[in-house]
């Protein structure tokens, strides 16, 4: 059931190349304009870089989830999924699930490549992915959650960002702390340890809101 | 012998915005019957189905489907049930056959890409079975949607407006589709402008004024 639910949604992501091209081009560029702008300052660019890199792939999944759940609420898809005979938050996890193998993980693979503009040290890079491999679930948890609240509303895309970016904050001020005690010189496990334990609690709760959500959304 | 009710739907009511589309309901449906829903515009047509399919929630009154409340059913219920909206639930991206193999596994049933070629063959779409939907036609995009009935095993279908874009061969079908339906047991309950004359089984006309 999970397996078909996320097959689903991969082949369509496939079939839709370009949306998820756009995500991954976004957070190149705007990584990539942070040290255009600053100029070869490498001291700066290296204290900046955590942020940064962090910041842009909040602002990626932004664009990518609005489309979660729109597609499939404006071809009637999505009722028919509200009526398969398992489940909701089985349906809704498979769904984050197929969203983050598409949106995020692009995000994760690359960020160690635009991290070399920041004049990142290989050990930084490694941590920088692995927090955002711990991170970016919690992005798509998360936000499953507003995009559920917003369907099918107008300006749903700005009301998206209002709702969900704000709850992000623990995963951006652990993860870009990851990375920064790494620059430091300091351990990076404590940070990555909260980062972890905010993913466990994003994994249990949110597929539930969502759940709840989509319910009173498609009413 | 008597067939014995399935659905039974007692002072149900619907409150859309702040106008009252009906109120104090009731029906009760045996096995083997085809319900027509008819009523003009915005008289609570789809409102009613989907309340029936549990995606609304009543302002008031109970459903229940075998003696059982459906709340309290919960998923169980959607094992008995099919809903056909507005909308096909199709996605214009996946051919016919993938849309087909897909909506059943999640509703449960495995179908194999030979089944579920059949099964669109009957449906009058052979040749077109491995075109994206986008590329069909309205007409043909709603019958891959009915090709559904055919695979899907549960007794309640509720189908809301899915005549419209079809052509005459395609209401034949349906018609046929409907009373073996019913031959076997089945609930048929269809939301409609056009009156669907049966054969066989018997017919309810629930009229729902404004």
């Amino acid at each position: 059931m999970l397996r078909w639910i996320v097959w689903r949604d991969l082949t369509l992501a496939w079939r839709r190349r370009s949306d998820m091209l756009s995500t991954v081009f976004f957070f190149v560029i705007v990584v990539s304009l942070f040290p255009l702008g600053i100029g070869p300052e490498t001291q700066l660019l290296r204290s900046i870089a955590p942020g940064v890199v962090w910041v842009a792939a909040l602002l990626a999944s932004m664009l990518s989830l609005g489309r979660l759940f729109a597609n499939d609420f404006q071809d009637g898809t999505l009722e028919q999924l509200l009526l398969t005979p398992q489940p909701l938050f089985l349906v809704v996890l498979g769904k984050v699930l197929a969203h983050w193998i598409v949106a995020e993980v692009p995000l994760v693979l690359v960020a160690p490549l635009v991290g070399l503009q920041f004049d990142l040290e290989k050990e930084t890079l490694a941590v920088l992915l692995i927090s955002l491999l711990i991170g970016t679930p919690i992005l798509s948890l998360i936000g499953s959650v507003g995009a559920a609240l917003t369907l099918g509303l107008r300006g749903g895309g700005v009301l998206i960002s209002l709702l969900v970016l704000p709850l992000y904050i623990p995963a951006l001020i652990f993860g870009a702390g990851a990375v920064e005690a790494t620059i430091m010189g300091t351990s990076p496990s404590p940070h990555l340890s909260l980062l972890g334990a905010f993913a466990i609690v994003s994994l249990i709760f949110s597929p539930w809101a969502t759940a709840a959500a989509l319910r009173i959304s498609v009413e | 012998m008597v067939a014995p009710t399935l659905l039974e739907v007692s002072k149900l009511g619907c409150v859309r915005g702040d106008r009252r589309l009906f109120s104090g309901l009731d029906l009760s449906v045996p096995a083997g019957t085809f319900v027509q829903v008819t009523g003009p515009n915005g008289s609570g047509k789809t409102s009613l189905l989907r309340i029936l399919c549990g995606l609304l929630a009543p302002a008031e009154g109970e459903i229940k489907w075998q003696g059982e409340n459906i709340r309290s059913l919960g998923e169980e219920y959607f094992t008995s049930v099919t809903y056909l909206g507005h909308r096909h639930g199709i996605k214009d991206e996946l051919s016919g056959i993938e849309n087909l193999r897909i909506s059943n596994a999640l509703n449960g049933i495995e179908t194999s890409k030979e089944r579920a070629r059949s099964v669109l063959e009957r449906m009058g779409l052979g040749g077109r079975e491995s075109l994206p939907a986008r590329l069909l036609s309205e007409g043909q995009r709603r019958r891959v949607a009915l090709a559904r009935l055919l695979i899907c095993e549960t007794r309640l279908w509720l189908l809301d407006e899915v005549m419209t874009s079809l052509d005459k061969g395609a209401m034949a079908l349906i018609r046929s589709l409907i009373e073996e339906h019913l031959a076997g047991g089945g609930i048929a309950i269809v939301a409609t402008h056009q009156e669907l004359q049966l054969a066989t089984g018997s017919t309810m006309r629930l009229e729902l004024a404004t």
